[in-house]
């Protein structure tokens, strides 16, 4: 035997098994380090269901109220824990209730694999009973999928399916697997994945691009950082830290960058984007070297392309090649790992400290704050404010929460004013901006972190997108912090409206139920702040009980988020007001 | 930006799904397809895609860049007509009482550098390999005499440049 055949035979597990294909998908799972998945069973999934009913002391399984939830709680799962989420359900209407998620999951990276059943072979293509082509549909919103007909096939796609959704950039991966693969037997071994000949998951880095880009930051008089979720991904906040501190350029992160650098470090000057901090976004035109790491430009984040940096150099670390030139151009690309490339930056790059250029983030920040963030959070009139409660939070769990959001309004203040300590503790839908995220990804991220503090943190609009949800979190006690910031709109649609439709609330005006009552409904301990004389001490109460908790807090109806860019406007036209 | 001729060439593993993952990437920016040719490649077990297409550089580039990302595509290029060696093929059906009665036919046969495929009583079958606008000028020539069926096939291309993919193919087989 060669040594490339006895590596291969060290992987293998112990022994060959006969076992049906149901079977050796818990195996594959087991043997993948997966002891929790999320889903809903059905016809074509039943033989899968039969044996985790089997396995259920090895394997737990969350019935969710609907597939969306999921994908969802298995997103939040991955995004805390940083390992693969797995989400299960049937053929038909199971599968196509996982697009969003999955849509989700690719356009913000999450590791992720969803497994669904499939009509048995002989019946494809028969337009079955809950039948559907559900590779077909989920190809554009997948890294990569693959139906499984046969039950040999089991072992290698499932290693294949999480190899995948795992390295490299990640992202979700879907399995179909006919219902005759489950039923029949295979000879099971399982031998993990360590690579797949036509997948370059890391690019390899380049020294003399990294010595360029070092040469080009010590040059700089007035160099940026803009990180996003790679910092996270990469597991890189030691090495950004370092190279921050050391070469003491400000840094700003975009909303999935968030919580990968402390937000009280001195050098972190805030959020990049639409909703992002004065400084940040003015200041995106006035550095002469922009380094963008782990980030992919997305257009909440540049505004204008036309505008967008013009006078910068730009350097770009990154470990997807499509990305580089995408969006804005890239004077020099630094290919690979952000853990990998910044730590060899590190050593190459002077000590410096920028004090002049840092005070023009500070100045900034001090415009910023006498015009919106003091009104925000220390607010004066009688509505209550969302940053406010966010601050409250704040205060009440010592900046150590896992803040999962929903999209909207409460989304952008919650980023802007949530303080971390801890990576990996901002949970929110960045990309695809699903509405209905919060409360089932809040799920997964307490049972992946179960020592943190996970406070999800949801508009009235969201929140009733996948409320059913409250069902999990009452059946298996999940204990989670549940705030609606109830303003009875639709915020962000309406504030539009206000803006730029003339104050033509179309459809964004909700006549809302009682929240409490309906978690009552559910035995969730809950409580409405209508007052501000309340909300501390009804916030301390949330975060010091040891159960469930649903906080209500209405909040004034007409708030806007402000500083705020314009659709297709530059970042420099950022409004304050 | 300028738009051109672009030959895409995908190198990818034989996988059924991948030509739908690769349509949609085209689809998602609306530019048409206007050729496609899956065949076997100078290497084993290796695909070949042929794609052609009208666009700017700029677009070309990203969209092999996402045609690179997908997990089966090996490897993918953009070049241009000047940097390929590419031909089309094309079936003429003709009714085979023209050949006798109309002279010109011959000619045009000749002129064409085209071949008798087969014969029948009824029509014979007339094949040309070329460019596309030698192609298209014999389409026009024997179109007044009526063409019964007509099919062009899609660009196949070699480039001029060699193209490292056996080495990329050994660089994994060695890790």
């Amino acid at each position: 035997m060669n040594t490339e055949t006895l590596k291969k035979e060290e992987n293998k597990t112990a022994k060959t098994i006969r076992v049906s294909g149901a079977e050796a998908i818990i195996h594959c799972l087991l043997a993948e380090g997966v002891d929790l998945i999320y889903g809903y069973p059905g016809g074509a999934i039943m033989p899968v269901y039969d044996e985790l009913y089997k396995f259920q002391d090895k394997l737990t399984h969350i019935l969710t109220r609907h597939e969306q939830g999921a994908t969802h709680a298995a997103q939040g799962y991955a995004r805390v824990s940083g390992k693969v989420g797995v989400a299960m359900a049937t053929s038909g209407p199971g599968a196509t209730n996982l697009v969003t998620g999955l849509a989700d999951a690719q356009i913000d990276s999450t590791p992720m694999v969803c497994i669904t059943g499939q009509v048995p072979r002989h019946l494809l293509g028969s337009d079955a009973f809950q039948e559907t082509d559900i590779v077909g549909i989920s190809t554009p919103v997948t890294k990569w999928n693959y139906q499984i007909t046969k039950a040999s096939e089991i072992p290698e796609i499932m290693a294949k399916a999480f190899y995948i959704a795992k390295s490299g950039r990640p992202g979700p991966v879907l399995v179909d697997i006919t219902k005759n693969a489950q039923f029949d037997e295979l000879d099971f071994t399982y031998e993990k994945c360590t690579g797949v000949r036509s997948y370059k998951p890391v690019p390899k880095p380049d020294i003399k691009a990294i010595e360029a880009a070092a040469d080009m930051i010590n040059a700089a008089k007035k160099p940026y950082i803009v990180f996003g979720q790679g910092v996270i991904l990469g597991e890189a906040e030691t090495e950004l830290k370092a190279f921050v501190e050391k070469s003491g350029i400000p840094a700003a992160w975009t909303i999935l960058g968030l919580s990968a650098m402390d937000t009280d470090h001195p050098l972190n000057v805030g959020m990049v984007g639409m909703h992002g901090n004065y400084g940040p976004n003015v200041l995106t035109n006035e550095c002469d070297v922009l380094i963008a790491i782990g980030m992919r430009f997305d257009d909440r984040v540049t505004g204008n392309l036309d505008t967008y940096a013009k006078q910068a150099k730009v350097i770009h670390f990154e470990i997807d090649p499509a990305e580089i030139n995408k969006n804005v151009k890239a004077d020099i690309a630094v290919l690979g790992n952000a853990k990998e490339t910044l730590d060899l930056l590190l050593p190459l790059v002077n000590k410096n400290e920028h004090k002049a250029w840092r005070a023009e983030f500070d100045k900034k920040y001090q415009i910023e704050y006498d015009t919106v963030i003091k009104k925000d959070i220390q607010p004066t009139k009688e509505g209550l404010t969302m940053g406010e409660v966010i601050e409250q939070i704040n205060i009440a769990s010592g900046h150590k929460a896992v803040v999962v959001t929903d999209v909207g309004q409460h989304q952008m203040i919650a980023c802007r004013y949530a303080k971390f300590k801890q990576s990996k503790s901002n949970i929110t839908s960045g990309g695809l901006g699903t509405m209905g995220f919060a409360l089932p990804a809040a799920i997964g991220a307490k049972m992946g972190a179960m020592e943190r503090e996970v406070v999800a943190i949801i508009g009235d609009g969201g929140y009733q997108m996948t409320i059913q949800e409250l069902g999990v979190i009452f059946q298996h006690n999940v204990p989670v912090k549940i705030v609606v910031l109830n303003n009875d709109h639709l915020g962000m649609v309406r504030q539009w409206q206000e803006l730029f439709f003339e104050s033509r609330y179309a459809s964004t005006v909700m006549t809302n139920p009682d929240f409490v009552k309906i978690a009552e409904g559910y035995h969730i301990k809950s409580r409405r702040v209508t007052e501000r004389s309340d909300l501390k001490d009804a916030v301390e109460e949330m975060i010091a009980s040891k159960d469930p908790y649903f906080l209500e807090v209405r909040v004034e109806k007409e708030d806007n988020v402000f500083p705020m860019i314009p659709s297709g406007a530059s970042v420099s036209d950022i409004r304050l007001k | 930006m300028e738009k051109q001729w672009y030959t895409i060439s995908v190198y990818s593993e034989n996988n059924v799904g991948l030509l739908n993952r690769i349509s949609g990437i085209f689809l998602k920016r609306h530019i048409n397809i206007e050729s496609l040719n899956v065949s076997k490649s100078e290497i084993e077990h290796v695909s070949k895609f042929t794609i052609v297409i009208y666009s700017t550089e700029d677009w070309a580039r990203k969209i092999v860049g996402q045609i690179e990302k997908q997990i089966e595509v090996i490897k993918a290029y953009y070049h241009t007509d000047e940097d390929t060696i590419y031909q089309e093929s094309a079936l003429f059906k003709i009714a085979s009482d023209l050949l006798f009665d109309e002279r010109q036919i011959q000619n045009i046969i000749k002129e064409s550098n085209s071949q008798i495929v087969t014969v029948a009583r009824d029509f014979f079958v007339l094949a040309k390999t070329g460019r596309r606008h030698e192609i298209d000028e014999m389409h026009d020539a024997l179109e007044p005499y009526g063409i019964m069926q007509f099919v062009r096939s899609g660009r196949i291309a070699v480039t001029k440049a060699t193209m490292p993919i056996t080495s990329i193919l050994e660089e994994f087989q060695n890790q």
